[in-house]
């Protein structure tokens, strides 16, 4: 019953804030938040501070991403040509989030992890490697957790199976 | 159900049960640097699924939460063995066991406990010879619990709490004991039934748990089940409140409501015995615990705390002013 209710206003919500975007780009519209960031943003900027604001957040992406490529588990999702991509992605999405005064400009969580079936165990798999990435760069626990509060929710969009995970299929291109 | 009681039930193979576990745990525990960085051993996030509590569900030391145990996610089959040993000032608890969780939905346990009782008896065996008789009461704990909604750690955006619901059947193995007028149990069994809300607030890195457990237990059930003052399943509170430190460290505090079913002092067939309807003192206090647990890796957590318990059992006559327990209690667990 829970699960209908929610998913209903999870429903509108989305219904009511869904733009046309041109592919892989979402509609910023100046002074609100990106519309496919996935949550709200902060309201104070202590969390971004104590990331080290996006400088601090391109050196944790980059471990991310070693961490991603290195753990058998989400290896299979991060271990291609688009990590560049992706780790800029998230430091707008992270900067946003933490009211950062960037803007992302990414697709929404759902069409983002269209191309691949993510289960709990990589999900989890993710935001564990996230805290030992911050944690190298010495994020305080509880800034951590701010974030992980932001995102954590996102498994809702993210997840598209309780099976076996598959990684994602990108489509072929002439350049 | 049958099967497995039998298995466990005998004395030898609790013993058997017993050293397996504590050399396991032991092995596990010298073994950790070798495990630390084995990230595939499990997919939940570290201290999430609880630890066992004191009947061997996954919870805080003594309160069953709604989080299923073992570190396996929703597709996966995880759990752990666990030994926890509570002393307190008279008595002692050993209480053993595993829990299995099965994607994250449904969890399984089967804990045995052995409660001490013989500084008791020493004190009483020679004022009334053989009225205790025994030095341990011995109880077996198979427990179910089943998620039914919400997700305690992933929701952060909402209240909704994670919601689950759980039995915990006890056999106490004293039965004739428990049963007799120096303890005044109407049952040596019981289900105890309970509903369980466990809700992360990870910005705040606070947990909060609430548990409304339906039951007769008498002292966990180690002193059976139902007395002479009520023989009616009652509903008892629990709350349990975490703060987390660190990801690996987390500090907090329980309490637990418990019946007060017995009525020993009033029983009349204890006056030839002790003399005095006020001698033997049963009743029974609420619990709560201050802890530490700590998940030096994923596969093990370590729990510390400071338990009280309140009256046990007093004994005027020969001195045995046991009313105010105060525990240690230490608790080891090592997940699959």
């Amino acid at each position: 019953m829970n699960f209908n209710i929610k998913a209903v206003i999870v429903a509108l919500l989305a219904s009511s804030t869904l733009t046309f975007t041109l592919p892989a780009l979402a509609e910023v519209t100046e002074g609100t938040r990106s519309a496919s960031l996935g949550n709200t943003p902060m309201e104070g900027t202590e969390t971004f501070i104590a990331f080290g604001g996006k400088e601090g957040l391109v050196k944790i992406m980059d471990d991310f991403m070693i961490g991603l490529v290195a753990d058998p588990r989400t290896k299979p999702f991060f271990d291609n040509n688009k990590q560049t991509f992706i780790k800029a992605m998230l430091v707008d999405q992270m900067c946003e989030l933490m009211n950062g005064g960037c803007k992302y400009v990414g697709r929404d969580m759902k069409s983002s992890h269209a191309n691949m079936k993510v289960n709990r165990e990589g999900f989890n798999a993710l935001v564990e490697q996230f805290q030992f990435a911050m944690d190298k760069h010495n994020v305080p626990f509880s800034a951590q957790n701010k974030l992980l509060a932001k995102l954590a929710p996102m498994y809702r969009e993210i997840e598209t199976t309780t099976g076996n995970a598959v990684p994602p299929v990108f489509a072929k291109t002439a350049e | 159900m049958k099967t497995i009681k039998n298995h466990v039930n005998t004395k030898a193979c609790n013993l058997l049960l017993g050293n397996i576990l504590l050399t396991s745990a032991l092995a596990a525990v010298f073994a950790a640097p070798a495990w630390a960085d084995d990230a595939q051993f499990s997919n939940k996030l570290l201290l999430t699924g609880g630890v066992s509590q004191v009947e061997g569900s996954a919870g805080g030391g003594l309160t069953p939460w709604a989080v299923i145990g073992g570190y396996g996610s929703n597709n996966q089959i995880g759990g752990n063995v666990h030994y926890t040993y509570v002393k307190s000032s008279d008595y002692k608890l050993d209480t053993y066991g595993f829990t299995v969780g099965f994607y994250d939905r449904f969890e399984f346990s089967v804990a045995e406990q052995r409660f001490d009782v013989s500084k008791l008896r020493n004190k009483v065996e020679a004022a009334f010879p053989g009225a205790i008789g025994r030095d341990t009461l011995n109880q077996m704990i198979i427990g179910a619990k089943v998620r039914v909604f919400g997700e305690a750690i992933l929701d952060a955006d909402t209240w909704m709490p994670q919601v689950s619901v759980g039995i915990q059947y006890k056999e106490n193995q004293d039965k004739d004991f428990i049963k007799s007028a120096v303890v005044g149990a109407k049952s040596d069994h019981g289900t105890d039934i309970y509903v369980a809300a466990t809700k992360l607030f990870l910005d705040k890195n606070l947990l909060l748990n609430g548990t409304l457990r339906f039951t007769k237990a008498n002292q966990f059930g180690l002193l059976g089940f139902g007395g002479d003052k009520h023989d009616n399943y009652q509903p008892m509170l629990e709350v349990s409140a975490a703060y987390l430190l660190r990801k690996d460290l987390t500090v907090g505090a329980e309490y637990r409501m418990k019946p007060d079913n017995l009525r020993s002092p009033l029983n009349p067939a204890l006056q030839p015995l002790t003399g005095s309807n006020n001698s033997i003192n049963l009743q029974e206090d609420d619990a709560f615990d201050v802890f530490v647990a700590y998940a030096p890796t994923k596969n093990i957590s370590l729990t510390a705390a400071y338990v009280y318990l309140g009256n046990i059992a007093t004994v005027d006559a020969v001195k045995a002013d046991f009313g105010k327990q105060d525990a240690v209690y230490l608790s080891a667990q090592i997940g699959f």
